[in-house]
C-alpha cells in the first residue's frame, strides 16, 4: 500500500457549512432592505452605508494585524455584516467622520476586544449605534424624510418619524394622529428614519431568506414580534386613543430590523429553541417598555443589548429537552 | 411517517452499491482473528500454534458472562497466536491460522434448503446462539445471547429489528433484507420465541422501497411481525432513536437498558446469523460487508470470511485509488479509522469505505461563533459546543451536569459544525474521564 493515510476518528464527512456560507446568507438577506433604502434617502443611503463597510473593515484588519498580531479575519465576512448594521442603525445624512467612529467602537471595543467574532457578549453594530447614540444625540435622533432617489445626503430634510408621532399620541397630545402614515406606506417603507429599518416588506423578504437558507431559527424574530404585538394589542385595546394599532408598532422604527437581524446574531443570542424564545420575549417587553415610558422614542437597541447580557444566564437556565429525561 | 423527535441530520446517502448484489470473496490466504471482536471480556483461546482447525472449528472461548465464541473461517494450520492492530488502532492479540483447502465442520448443514421449523426449546435456542459465537453485527458488536436475556424484572412487548442502515454508503443490510428475506422471517419468529414476545417491527428507512416493499409481501401473512417505514434521518439506527421512532418510547439516561421500555432490539444481519446458527447449525464465521468509496472502479457488496485482510476486499473492488486518503472501517459518521489495509474483518466490520484525500482532511478549527447548530443537530438533545469547552478546560463536572454520558457518539455536532470544531473529539476525553469517575464513586458507595 502506497498511500499515506489520515487517521482521525468520526465523523469523517461534513455537511460543508461554514461560516463564510451563513455570513453571505445574512449579506444576501440583508441587500433589500438597502435597495429599499436607497429608493427611500437616496444616495445618503449608499454614502452611509458604504463608508460603514469600508472603515469596519479597516478596523478589523488593523487590529489584526497591527495589535493582535495574528491572520486576518476579514475572510470570514462578519465585519461586512457589522458594517451594514451600523448603517442601517443610523440616519442616512450621518456625517462621515461620526460613522467611522462608531466603525470604531463598533469593531474595537464591541469585538475585537473580546478577541474577535464568537467571543463578544454584546451585538458589535449596536455597541457603535449606542456608543454615536450618546455622543451626537441631536443627530441620531433626526431622520430625514422620504425624499426618493432626489434627497441630497448631508443637508437632507429631516421630521418626524412615526415612532416620535407614536410617542406624542401616547404622551396626550392625541392630535398627532392626524400625521401618522397609513399602514400602506409603513410596510413599504415611504416613511422617516434609520437606514436599514423603513421598508417593513423588504426586511421580510431578508427573514425569509433567512429562514430557507436554514441560517437562522423562526424562534427568536417570532417570539420578539409577538410579544410587541401581544403587548401594544393590549394597551390598545384598553386605551386606543392614547395607544395607537399594535401594527403600528410593528411596522415603525427599528423593530423588524432588529427582530430579524440584531437580535439573531449568533454570538450574542442563547443557544437552546427555549432560551432563544424567552431572549425574544424579553427584547419585545423592554422594547414596549421603552418606547412608552423611556425617554427615548426607540427602545431597540436597548433591549438587545440588555438581553445579550442576560444570554449567559438564560443558556445556563434554558437547558434542552434532554433525550429520556424524565419531567419532575 | 415515523422518525425520532430530537435532533439529528441529513447526510447525503451515497448507497453507491445498493443495486449490487452480493458477491462471494474468495478465501484468503491467512485469516486472522482477533480475540476481542465483541464487548466484554476478550476471547481465550482453545487451539494451539500447529492444530488442524476447519470451517467452523472453534478456536477461542467466552471469556466470560459478558463474551463470544470465536470460530474458525477457514480450514488449515493455526500459524501463530500473536498480535495485530485491529480497526481500534490498536495492538491485540489474535489467532492466525494458515488457509489449507476449504473443509467445512460436518456438522455444519450447507445446502441451500430452507429450515422452517427447529424442535429446540427456547434455553437451547440461546445456548446455540451463543455456542455460535453471534454478537450484534451492526457495529456494536454486543453478545447476542446476553441481550436475548434481559433482566427478568422488565416485561418485554417489543421485538424491534434494526434494518435502518442510516450511516452514508453502507448497503450490506438492504442487500440482506433483499436476498434473504424468508431466513430473516425464520430469524425474527426464533427470536420472538425466545423472548416470549408476540410483535416484531421492521424498522426500515423509506429509502430501501424495494426491501419495504419485499417484506412487506412476506410477512402479509404472518402475525406478528410488521414492517414500518421511517422517515430518511441520521442517526435512526442508533439503538434508542430507533425504539423511539417505532414505539415513541424514549429510553432513560445511562444506566439504563431498552429492556427497560419493554424494547429489545436486533440488527438484521444478527438476526440471519441467529437464523443460521439455529437452523443451519452455522457458527458466525463470515458477514456481509460493503466496500465503498467514490474512487472505487467496483464498489461491492461481499460476503466475506472473517478473518479476510481488507486488503483483499479493495482488491476485488478494483483496488485501492491513487488519491485515496483515509481507510474506513464501518460507515463514514461512526466507522473508525485504519491505520492500514491489513486489518482483518471481524464480526462488526458493516464496510469499507475509502475517502479520498480532499475528503479526508479536517480543516482548520476556528472560533466558535455560537450559532447553536451542534445544539439543534444532538439526538440526545445535549449541548455538544458546552461540552467541548468543559473536556477542553478538564471540568468534567460541568460536563456530567450537562448530561454528557448520554452521549451516542453519533457525530451530528462535529459533521454539523460551520467551525469545524472537532467537538466528538472533546466530547469522547470528556466521557471517558467522567465515566471513570463514576466508577471510582459508585465503587466508594
Amino acid at each position: 500500500m502506497a498511500q499515506k493515510l489520515y487517521i482521525s476518528t468520526s465523523p469523517h464527512i461534513h455537511c460543508g457549512d461554514t461560516i463564510e456560507r451563513n455570513m453571505r446568507w445574512v449579506i444576501w438577506a440583508l441587500m433589500p432592505a438597502l435597495f429599499a433604502s436607497f429608493f427611500v434617502f437616496g444616495r445618503g443611503a449608499l454614502i452611509v452605508t458604504a463608508t460603514s463597510v469600508a472603515s469596519c473593515l479597516f478596523f478589523e484588519w488593523f487590529i489584526t494585524r497591527f495589535l493582535l498580531k495574528r491572520k486576518s479575519t476579514l475572510g470570514d465576512l462578519s465585519a461586512v455584516i457589522t458594517g451594514i448594521l451600523l448603517a442601517f442603525n443610523l440616519p442616512s445624512n450621518m456625517p462621515l467622520y461620526m460613522i467611522v467612529m462608531g466603525a470604531l467602537v463598533a469593531i474595537g471595543v464591541g469585538k475585537m476586544a473580546f478577541g474577535g467574532l464568537g467571543n463578544n457578549p454584546f451585538n458589535p453594530a449596536l455597541v457603535g449605534r449606542v456608543f454615536l447614540l450618546i455622543s451626537f444625540p441631536a443627530k441620531m435622533t433626526s431622520w430625514p424624510v422620504p425624499a426618493g432617489l432626489a434627497a441630497s445626503y448631508i443637508d437632507a430634510e429631516t421630521g418626524a418619524t412615526p415612532l416620535n408621532l407614536i410617542g406624542q399620541i401616547a404622551g396626550g397630545n392625541t392630535a398627532a394622529a392626524d400625521q401618522l402614515p397609513g399602514l400602506g406606506e409603513l410596510f413599504m417603507g415611504n416613511i422617516g428614519g434609520c437606514i436599514g429599518e423603513v421598508s417593513a416588506l423588504a426586511l421580510l423578504v431578508g427573514l425569509a431568506v433567512l429562514l430557507l437558507s436554514k441560517t437562522i431559527t423562526w424562534h427568536i424574530p417570532v417570539s420578539i414580534i409577538s410579544t410587541v404585538a401581544v403587548l401594544t394589542g393590549i394597551m390598545w385595546f384598553v386605551n386606543p386613543v392614547l395607544y395607537v394599532n399594535p401594527l403600528y408598532h410593528l411596522l415603525s422604527g427599528g423593530l423588524l430590523l432588529g427582530a430579524i437581524f440584531m437580535a439573531t446574531d449568533y454570538v450574542t443570542s442563547p443557544m437552546t429553541p427555549k432560551g432563544m424564545v424567552w431572549y425574544g420575549i424579553g427584547i419585545g417587553l423592554l422594547t414596549v417598555i421603552i418606547r412608552y415610558f423611556g425617554s427615548y422614542p426607540e427602545g431597540m437597541s436597548f433591549a438587545i443589548l440588555i438581553m445579550n447580557a442576560v444570554t449567559p444566564l438564560i443558556n445556563n437556565w434554558c437547558k434542552p429537552k434532554r433525550f429520556g429525561e424524565v419531567e419532575k | 411517517m415515523n422518525t425520532f423527535k430530537i435532533g439529528g441530520v441529513h447526510p447525503e446517502p451515497c448507497k453507491l452499491t445498493a443495486d449490487r448484489k452480493t458477491e462471494i470473496l474468495p478465501v484468503p490466504k491467512q485469516a486472522v482473528f482477533p480475540l476481542s471482536q465483541h464487548i466484554g471480556a476478550p476471547a481465550v483461546p482453545c487451539v494451539q500454534k500447529g492444530d488442524q482447525v476447519l470451517v467452523g472449528t472453534r478456536i477461542a472461548e467466552p471469556g466470560g458472562y459478558m463474551s463470544a465464541s470465536i470460530h474458525s473461517s477457514v480450514s488449515g494450520k493455526v500459524a501463530k497466536i500473536d498480535t495485530v492492530v485491529d480497526a481500534s488502532g490498536q495492538r491485540k492479540p489474535a489467532i492466525f491460522i494458515d488457509v489449507e483447502g476449504d473443509e467445512w465442520e460436518p456438522s455444519i448443514d450447507r445446502s441451500d434448503k430452507l429450515v422452517l421449523q427447529s424442535t429446540k426449546s427456547r434455553e437451547e435456542i440461546i445456548e446455540c446462539i451463543k455456542n455460535a459465537g453471534i454478537v450484534g453485527m451492526g457495529g456494536a458488536c454486543f453478545p447476542t445471547h446476553v441481550k436475548l436475556c434481559p433482566p427478568k424484572d422488565f416485561s418485554i412487548d417489543t421485538l424491534i429489528i434494526n434494518a435502518v442502515e442510516c450511516e452514508p454508503y453502507l448497503t450490506a443490510d438492504h442487500r440482506l433484507l433483499l436476498e434473504q428475506a424468508d431466513q430473516i422471517i425464520i430469524g425474527i419468529k426464533v427470536i420472538l420465541k425466545v423472548l416470549g414476545v408476540d410483535r416484531a417491527v421492521i424498522g426500515i428507512e423509506e429509502n430501501k422501497p424495494d426491501a419495504i416493499a419485499l417484506m412487506r409481501s412476506k410477512t402479509s401473512m404472518v402475525s406478528g411481525i410488521e414492517v414500518m417505514p421511517l422517515k430518511m434521518k441520521y442517526p435512526q439506527g442508533s439503538e434508542k432513536q430507533l425504539i423511539e421512532a417505532v414505539t415513541g418510547r424514549q429510553v432513560p439516561p445511562p444506566p439504563a437498558l431498552p429492556a427497560s421500555v419493554g424494547c429489545v432490539v436486533q440488527n438484521v444481519g444478527t438476526v440471519f446469523a441467529i437464523y443460521e446458527a439455529v437452523m443451519k447449525n452455522k457458527p458466525l464465521i463470515d458477514r456481509i460487508v460493503t466496500v465503498t468509496g467514490k474512487g472505487l472502479s467496483n464498489p461491492c457488496n461481499l460476503k466475506v470470511r472473517m478473518g479476510t485482510p481488507v486488503s483483499d476486499l479493495i482488491e476485488y473492488a478494483g483496488g485501492m485509488p491513487e488519491d485515496t486518503g483515509k481507510l474506513i472501517s464501518g460507515g463514514p459518521m461512526m466507522g473508525r479509522p485504519l491505520l492500514d489495509d491489513t486489518a482483518p474483518v471481524c464480526k462488526g466490520t458493516s464496510g469499507v469505505l475509502l475517502l479520498p484525500e480532499a475528503e479526508a482532511a479536517r480543516k482548520e478549527e476556528r472560533n466558535c461563533i455560537r450559532c447553536a447548530k451542534c445544539v439543534q443537530a444532538c439526538p440526545m438533545g445535549l449541548e455538544p459546543y458546552l461540552l467541548a469547552t468543559a473536556s477542553e478546560q478538564s471540568d468534567w463536572e460541568c460536563a456530567e451536569e450537562n448530561w454528557i454520558m448520554s452521549c451516542i457518539e453519533c457525530g451530528c455536532c462535529q459533521s454539523t459544525c460551520p467551525s469545524r470544531r472537532p467537538l466528538l473529539d472533546w466530547v469522547r476525553l470528556a466521557k471517558n474521564r467522567v465515566g471513570g469517575i463514576i466508577r471510582a464513586r459508585n465503587a466508594k458507595n
